[in-house]
């Protein structure tokens, strides 16, 4: 067993990447064949992806040398802390995609049944290969399948305004790439490396050069375009909002969130241990930058009618919560930024869960009406109970109302805010999620407290297979918040890793 | 003594279980209605065999999980809780059975009364908060599940209080999260088992700055002016929302955080060290409350909407605990926290009253009332009753707390207070009198003075409360009475 679970972090990439290349040809065979190849092949890197995560937590992290080649020369895949995201990929990439079976019916032609499934299961393995990868050009490598493969999605409906967001997102999602790859060649230029760890220790011998400094710029735009920071948002709004529901939740749940991911990978992996960051603010920079993204993106989402458009804005505001609380650190005191940094990290699973259950309520009120505005979708609260209450459980719960799984990220956020005496930060947050409620009492109020419009007089339920991945995901956001202590248990070592600290710490202790 | 026990954790688990059984098989009235009662009666029981416990001083705690090192949810009742779940669990009986006579005939009684029994159930929960954090939790679920009750009626206007509603409630409940986070870093714990548990070494500047957003967060649902915008404006609310929430379980959380923090969270003594280095923030408090006391009391002599009226004398009534509660006295708090459950009885009687009449002549202001008394003889008289406990008249409940609050003013060297106290029970006099002299002595417009009672689900919870509000007076100082109770509570408080 434990031979087997050292393979699992090569073996979820590989069967996604390979499941993604043989899904046309399965479906030759038969066209309903793609869906359920679909399904096998991501519950089948679920598996691996869990193996992985429970060696992780009883024996620590997996270093995998591939074609056991020593991780200098050869490629190294390491399965740490902040891989256990990958957990959530994969869980998440299996509900939407039982979930997509009935919805792509709606939006998409038949004949591109297998390629949307091959572009999610690309998808996938792009964002699970590049939180695992310890290799500089694995990393942009994957980050490229994961862009190309959400292009091509967004478009994949074939309107015409899809392909104007999918092209804008191209063109952001381009200088992004560029600027990364771009850091990557100036870094190995200076170091002589590509791999993460021998990369940090040799920044670490040289004193701090310009180059390493541009790189860090370079590296900080382009994760902060994919992670939709402002003032590098613009893209998000429409790319999220008439991509494919199931799209959507991807999108907004995870892709976002690889921005993120990479951010931590450079700041705290790369350049940390590398002594090199304390020269530039870079952190308290990116802190003021999430202030005005929790603000921009609660306000902007304020004006909309049509609920994807929402739920769109409020993926920026929510990824300013995650920025502000992985930038509340200090590398002198490492101790100091552990509170922001568990409420940053944990925002990152429950955001992923919140926002698809969102997606996934909307694109069942967007199947069974056709509809995605706000005032047409009036008083649907009593023909489609199940799917609202889960909307509302939802909403609640992104608006940080106790004791929903939003909560726990304002509570350790606040905490590390006022740790750092910066408790403007935690006025922003605040601030910031009273709006959130406002707008998602907007749309509580639409589709229970208002009479129906004419035409959706005759609706019912959602089919099943929507209903059980968005029933999972609602009672994910309650029991998450309850028992608040689990996820926790997990995102606690990953924060303490993060910043250089013992896995076990415990603040105080 | 700490008892650890599940009773606790059973008693707002039972609403909850009501709610969702509810939402299950609600529309069926008669199981809504078994659900209902049962669940009320159940839940009241639960809590009542633990009183002798509490008036021995037993404390029951149960810890449901944790939440972070340091902090997890915990159920703990100690005196004062005990004092605000058992009147909440006692009226809701009463205005379950009322709510089910008054809502004969409306929209979304499935959604209504599910969502009253989640109230209740935060309610009960918000009383048996063992630490801040805990508190907060409930206190934010309470914001929430009352929001659908106020915007029942669903008109334009019911949705824009509705919307005032969580304006002012959630951005109080900001400032308490900030201020829970603060306290929690200054003294490493938010726990409500001492009194008072941060300390001078903090700085008086930081201190002033927690105490300030704890009263400006609680004190929205305490209604303390100029916070208390939204409080007139839900009364748009069915009469039984608004008897129950808003005369006791959403306002008198407020007051019920305000107590917490400032015995079990600041403590006497901090508060006076405070005081004597130039930061007297209870002074503070009380001046707010005594504005509020009379201000509230002028503004209802000007409306003429009953349930408007009552509405204001609420504001003004809640400010009496806040008082008693910032002079720092044992008797003045004993006479605060006596008035949780007076106000309560009375002001939930006059709710009903109103209800009744609405709900048999619709008619909804003072000035169409003339001689409604002769119609409604009981009704009226139950009424009377409690606008003489309003006015601190004995032998009726009113009196009592009257009477501590005034002689804790005068232990406080406060003399002010009470003469607020007693300018207040003057004006109380002036605003309710007049109801009942209209009611009595004037003939009705039509000239129709034929006896025409409510239904007996309006009459009995009124008359139940008219003789509570005479018998606290009375028997103030038996064993069992509220009194002795919120005399325990003080005792823990003044340790």
């Amino acid at each position: 067993m434990l031979e087997f679970s050292q393979h699992c972090p090569v073996l979820m990439t590989i069967t996604l990447l390979v499941g993604a290349a043989l899904t046309p040809i399965v479906s030759r065979f038969r066209k309903k064949l793609s869906f359920l190849w679909a399904m096998f092949i991501s519950l089948l890197s679920f598996f691996f992806c869990s193996c992985a995560t429970w060696r992780l937590y009883s024996e620590g992290p997996i270093s995998y040398w591939l074609s056991g080649w020593e991780p200098p020369y050869g490629i190294e895949v390491r399965f740490d802390y902040v891989s256990t995201i990958t957990f959530l990929m994969t869980g998440l990439g299996v509900l939407i995609i039982f979930y997509s079976r009935k919805y792509i019916e709606h939006e998409i032609n038949e004949d591109k049944f297998s390629l949307y499934y091959t572009l999610v299961l690309l998808l996938l393995c792009g964002m699970v290969g590049f939180s695992v990868t310890g290799d500089m050009f694995n990393l942009y490598v994957f980050l490229e399948i994961l862009s190309l493969s959400g292009y091509a999605l967004i478009a994949i409906t074939e309107e015409k305004l899809n392909a104007m967001a999918s092209f804008k997102y191209l063109v952001m999602g381009a200088i992004s790439s560029l600027s990364i790859l771009a850091g990557i060649a100036l870094l190995y230029n200076v170091t002589g490396t590509l791999n993460m760890a021998d990369m940090a220790l040799r920044l670490q011998q040289f004193p701090p050069i310009l180059t390493s400094y541009v790189a860090l710029v370079l590296f900080v735009v382009g994760f902060s375009v994919k992670a939709a920071m402002f003032p590098v948002h613009i893209w998000l709004p429409d790319a999220h909002a008439l991509a494919p529901s199931p799209v959507s939740a991807l999108l907004s749940g995870l892709v976002i969130k690889v921005g993120i991911v990479g951010m931590i990978r450079i700041l705290y992996t790369v350049y940390r241990l590398g002594g090199n960051i304390n020269f530039i603010p870079v952190t308290n920079f990116m802190g003021w930058l999430a202030a005005i993204t929790i603000l921009i993106g609660a306000f902007f989402a304020f004006f909309q009618d049509d609920i994807k458009m929402i739920f769109a804005y409020s993926s920026i505001s929510n990824i300013g919560y995650i920025v502000m609380g992985i930038s509340l650190v200090s590398f002198t005191q490492p101790e100091k930024g552990y509170l922001g940094m568990v409420g940053g990290l944990i925002h990152i699973f429950n955001h992923a869960i919140i926002k698809s259950t969102l997606f996934l309520c909307a694109g069942a009120l967007i199947y069974k009406t056709g509809f995605r505005k706000l005032s047409d979708l009036r008083g649907m609260g009593k023909k489609m109970p199940i799917t609202c209450g889960a909307l509302t459980i939802a909403s609640i719960s992104i608006a940080g109302i106790p004791p929903t799984s939003g909560f726990i990220c304002k509570w350790y956020i606040i905490l590390g805010a006022i740790e750092f005496g910066k408790w403007y930060f935690a006025a922003a947050l605040l601030i910031g999620t009273l709006l959130v409620f406002a707008y998602y009492i907007k749309i509580v109020n639409a589709i229970f407290f208002r009479e129906p419009n004419e035409p959706i007089t005759k609706v019912d339920e959602a089919p099943m297979s929507m209903l059980i991945p968005i029933v999972l995901l609602a009672i994910g956001c309650l029991v998450l918040g309850v028992f608040a202590y689990l996820p926790l248990a997990v995102i606690r070592p990953a924060a303490a890793t993060i910043l250089g600290l013992p896995s076990t710490y415990i603040p105080g202790g | 003594m700490i008892v650890h026990d599940i009773r606790p954790l059973l008693a707002p688990t039972i609403s909850i279980l009501c709610a969702i059984l509810i939402f299950w098989r609600g529309e069926n009235t008669y199981l809504r209605r078994i659900f209902s009662i049962s669940a009320a009666i159940l839940k009241w029981v639960i809590v009542l065999s633990m009183l002798p416990g509490s008036l021995k001083g037993v404390i029951y705690v149960t810890e449901l999980i944790p939440f972070t090192p340091g902090i997890s949810f915990l159920l703990r009742v100690d005196a004062l809780g005990m004092f605000f779940g058992m009147v909440s669990s006692t009226l809701w009986i009463i205005t379950t059975v009322y709510a089910i006579g008054y809502m004969e005939g409306e929209h979304a009684r499935k959604r209504f009364f599910a969502f009253f029994a989640l109230c209740v159930s935060t309610t009960v929960g918000l009383a048996f908060a063992g630490n801040l954090f805990t508190l907060f939790v409930f206190y934010e679920m309470l914001t929430v599940s009352t929001y659908p009750l106020v915007i029942h009626e669903e008109t334009p206007e019911a949705m824009k209080a509705g919307r005032k509603y969580l304006v002012y409630t959630l951005t109080g409940g900001s400032l308490i999260l900030f201020a829970t986070a603060l306290v929690f870093y200054q003294a490493n714990t938010v726990a409500f088992d001492q009194p008072g548990i941060l300390s001078i070494n903090s700085g008086v500047g930081i201190l002033v700055v927690i105490f300030a957003m704890f009263m400006l967060g609680f004190g929205v649902k305490a209604a303390i002016m100029p916070l208390h915008g939204w409080l007139p404006s839900a009364m748009v609310a069915p009469t039984p929302v608004s008897a129950l929430l808003h005369a006791v379980a959403v306002v008198k959380a407020g007051v019920f955080g305000i107590t917490r923090v400032v015995y079990n969270i600041f403590g006497v003594s901090l508060l006076k060290e405070m005081a004597s280095k130039g930061a007297d923030v209870a002074s503070v408090l009380m001046w707010a409350a005594m504005i509020t006391i009379v201000l509230g009391s002028l503004m209802a002599l000007m409306q003429d909407g009953f349930k408007k009226r009552l509405a204001y004398s609420t504001i003004s009534q809640l400010s009496y605990i806040v008082l008693g509660v910032s002079l720092l006295t044992p008797d003045s708090v004993m006479g605060g926290i006596v008035h949780i459950v007076n106000q309560a009885f009375m002001k939930i009687t006059m709710f009903f009253v109103a209800g009744a009449i609405y709900k048999k002549t619709h008619k909804k202001n003072i000035s169409e009332m003339h001689g409604i008394g002769h119609k409604m003889p009981i009704t009226m008289a139950t009424f009377t009753i409690a606008s003489f406990g309003m006015m601190g008249l004995p032998p009726t409940a009113g009196f009592i707390s009257k009477w501590y609050l005034s002689l804790g003013a005068l232990a406080a060297d406060k003399p002010i207070a009470v003469i607020v106290l007693l300018l207040s029970s003057f004006l109380n006099a002036i605003y309710f009198l007049p109801i009942v002299y209209r009611a009595y002595f004037m003939k009705p417009l039509d000239g129709d003075t034929t006896m025409d009672e409510a239904h007996w689900t309006f009459l009995v919870p009124c008359i139940i409360c008219a003789l509570y509000t005479i018998g606290l007076g009375l028997f103030a100082e038996l064993p069992f009475v509220p009194l002795e109770l919120s005399r325990i509570a003080v005792t823990q408080f003044f340790r």
